[in-house]
């Protein structure tokens, strides 16, 4: 292989990917999840490289979301109203103007720290924006939010945009773009230097760049992506309400950039396709998905800090030193235990959820995995129990064997290393 | 307007003080273990969901005193399973680990006890009036709760310099090593401070329970505005705490009782180029307030009323 065909494969696979995806999932709730996931991931990459690259937690990032989403849509109802000629593809250059112009002025204030003081003035920078946005009812439209039909705007090539599968090939469009825009960042020698302020500001300082001003350009670069995001889930849902840049949404970014893991930059796409996935189907499934997603991202936080591709690249390490099946007698081992504690967990939440908010207006009787059970009864709880206290201590009493078999992968990765660089060879 | 301004200056010390309850606690950790706490504010909110719950079964007072100590074993066990073992793992981890928390806290709260707020009532040993001034009355349970939080602030100041414990928690503060070198153990130290504040916060989610609203989204509401706090007082600065927060309680408590609005001030002759801005009242913008004041601080002082450290 050519270094120019290795360069380019990859991009050739997402791209027919992409483009192939609607063939396989072609139904409309399954257009829609996907083009969702489109903007997810434009929105996750953006936060990224803010916590992943540049090292800034920022609470607030769904702030230049839904402004960029707010301006597109005003946009597309302006030229509506007048009749323009501009098609609906350039709208989200709009939002990301807008992310832009946002992101300058409020990334001024707020990149003049770093750290957790950072952190703390992007919440407060994002309740100051989702407070103002029910006292500027005009631009904000209150409760209701502000509606515009993307029909309306003029045709793209005999394109309107009608259809969802039409609104996915614009998303996609723009998420190819996008990825490939900001992956292409990462390469520069200014997204090395976001790594070396992540990294240790102050030797930045020493080697004559100045890290407030990095962290300025890396935040309006993240505002600009995030306000693209904003445009094109304008043009998907066309509606955007205040919710849009609240804490909630601000939240949900960062637990997808999280759990897909913010060590790659492969990280916040897997975990805005997870996330997304799960938050759509689990919420028909379930009430309470909210509390599984806050649960799932704690376990992350506490168990995989590498998140879902941190934890997949471990693997690929030992598999290309073939050291992959020396865990595997120790992973079937926890499997079981693990597998029992987390039914056991999903049971006692699920019990705890019918006994306490539903029983008494739907009455205790449920149905649990495919079984009828009554919560009110005792049987399912001690079940429940039964499994999740086993599963844990299974899982406490065994995972020594895990470590102990990392260890031996980890020694034989060592040993080869040091044979392959002693002197004697 | 005398009695307003009056009744506003009590409820913005009542608030004030009930804001320093939280960020006292959140102050102490964030200095001693370099952990933002983002959980707090849920401590303060179970705090308030576990002495309604107390006072529906065995009355206001049993609730006043079990609440917070419950909050405070809670938060004891999120120390010493949570926090420490993330502790290597550096801050950022400790920090989300907290965000998490606060997340799962909400959900919780909003399966056991619903969506909408509890009733949560004011003891009828209190639940008469204080004084009358100009026809307004203020009520007995106000008053009850700005001695509690005045007496809480008494205790833990005499409590921060005037013991040995308090001797070796302010030592801890800037000299860990040191402290831990002399043969006091740091970490148990760490986790009784993490539970002494969680206690608080719980304590300041009891009393401000009746009087406020208590709801699932009282945390997210609170929460914001602990941070903004301890920012404009300084990192770390107990002291700022306390200065910030009475400004913050009192600037917040005379903005709700006022009226104004540009077209009020200029009258009809307005220009319409900015459309709602001329009509928001000063009423309208109080929630607003705390975050303009945090961007006008980090504007013209970084660091701080009385802040030194740089993070």
């Amino acid at each position: 292989m050519t270094p120019f065909v290795r360069f380019l494969w990859p991009w050739l696979a997402l791209a027919i990917v992409f483009a192939g995806v609607p063939q396989i999932f072609s139904s409309g709730s399954a257009l829609t999840m996907m083009s969702v996931m489109g903007e997810m991931i434009i929105f996750a990459l953006s936060f990224n490289m803010l916590l992943g690259q540049t090292g800034l937690l920022s609470f607030g990032h769904a702030v230049y979301f839904g402004l960029g989403g707010f301006v597109a849509i005003h946009a597309m109802n302006a030229l509506i109203h007048a009749k323009a000629g501009v098609p609906i593809v350039v709208m989200p250059l709009v939002g990301g103007a807008a992310g832009l112009a946002f992101g300058l002025l409020f990334g001024f204030i707020s990149t003049k720290r770093a750290g957790l003081v950072f952190s703390m003035i992007s919440l407060g920078l994002g309740e100051l924006v989702s407070s103002s946005s029910f006292v500027l009812r005009s631009f904000f439209g209150g409760e209701e939010g502000i509606t515009t039909n993307r029909t309306k705007l003029a045709p793209f090539f005999g394109h309107r945009f009608g259809s969802q599968i039409e609104v996915y090939y614009l998303v996609a469009v723009w998420c190819f773009l996008c990825i490939a825009a900001m992956y292409a960042l990462t390469r520069t020698p200014f997204g090395r230097m976001c790594n070396a302020v992540r990294e240790n500001g102050e030797r930045v300082e020493y080697v004559g760049y100045s890290a407030q001003t990095i962290r300025f350009i890396a935040f309006s670069f993240a505002s600009f992506f995030a306000g693209i995001a904003g445009g094109l889930t304008a043009i998907n849902f066309e509606i955007m309400n205040s919710q849009q840049l609240g804490a909630q949404q601000s939240a949900l970014v960062l637990l997808m950039s999280y759990i897909g893991g913010v060590g790659y930059f492969a990280g916040p796409i897997v975990g805005a396709i997870v996330i997304t996935f799960l938050q759509i189907s689990l919420s028909d499934v379930t009430d309470v998905w909210q509390l599984y997603l806050g649960l799932l991202f704690i376990g992350f936080v506490l168990f995989a800090p590498g998140g879902i591709v941190g934890w997949l690249m471990l693997h690929r390490d030992a598999m290309l030193k073939r050291g992959l099946w020396g865990l595997a007698p120790a992973y079937a081992m926890v499997a079981p235990a693990l597998a029992a504690s987390f039914i056991g967990a999903v049971m006692l939440i699920e019990l705890a959820e019918r006994e306490l908010a539903l029983a008494r207006s739907e009455g205790s009787a449920m149905r649990l995995f495919g079984f009828a059970v009554d919560a009110a009864s005792l049987a399912p709880w001690s079940i429940a129990l039964i499994l999740f206290c086993g599963g844990v201590g299974a899982t406490w009493l065994l995972w020594p064997r895990v470590t102990d078999a990392w260890d031996a992968v980890n020694v034989r990765l060592t040993a080869r290393t040091q044979a392959w660089a002693s002197p004697s060879r | 307007m005398l009695e307003i301004v009056i009744f506003s200056t009590l409820n913005g010390v009542l608030y004030g003080m009930l804001l320093f309850m939280l960020a006292s606690g959140l102050t102490l950790v964030f200095s001693m273990m370099g952990v933002l706490n983002f959980a707090h504010a849920s401590f303060y909110m179970l705090g308030a969901y576990f002495g309604f719950e107390i006072s529906r079964h065995f009355g206001f007072w049993p609730g006043f005193v079990l609440a917070p100590l419950l909050v405070g074993g809670i938060g004891v066990l999120v120390e010493r399973f949570g926090l420490r073992r993330l502790h290597r793992l550096g801050h950022v981890s400790e920090l989300l680990f907290t965000f998490g928390l606060a997340f799962v806290i909400e959900e919780v709260v909003q399966m056991i006890w619903g969506k909408l707020p509890v009733d949560y009532q004011t003891p009828p040993s209190l639940d008469f009036v204080a004084f009358r001034l100009f026809d307004t009355t203020y009520p007995a349970y106000r008053m009850f709760m700005l001695i509690t939080a005045v007496a809480m602030f008494a205790t833990l100041l005499l409590v921060l310099t005037k013991t040995r414990v308090g001797l070796i928690i302010q030592a801890a503060l800037t000299h860990p090593d040191m402290v831990a070198m002399l043969g006091h153990d740091v970490p148990r130290l760490f986790m009784v401070v993490f539970g002494a504040g969680a206690a608080l916060a719980g304590l300041a989610g009891v009393i401000a329970g009746p009087a406020l609203v208590t709801q699932p989204s009282m945390a997210a509401l609170l929460g914001p505005i602990l941070f903004v706090v301890i920012v404009v007082g300084g990192l770390g600065s107990l002291t700022g705490a306390f200065v910030a927060s009475l400004l913050i309680g009192i600037v917040q408590t005379f903005a709700v009782a006022m009226n104004f609005s540009l077209s009020g001030l200029f009258g009809p002759v307005a220009p319409p180029l900015l459309g709602d801005l001329w009509q928001v009242t000063v009423a309208q913008l109080a929630p607003i307030l705390p975050y303009l004041l945090l961007v006008t601080m980090l504007i013209f002082r970084p660091t701080g009323l009385i802040g030194k450290r740089e993070s």
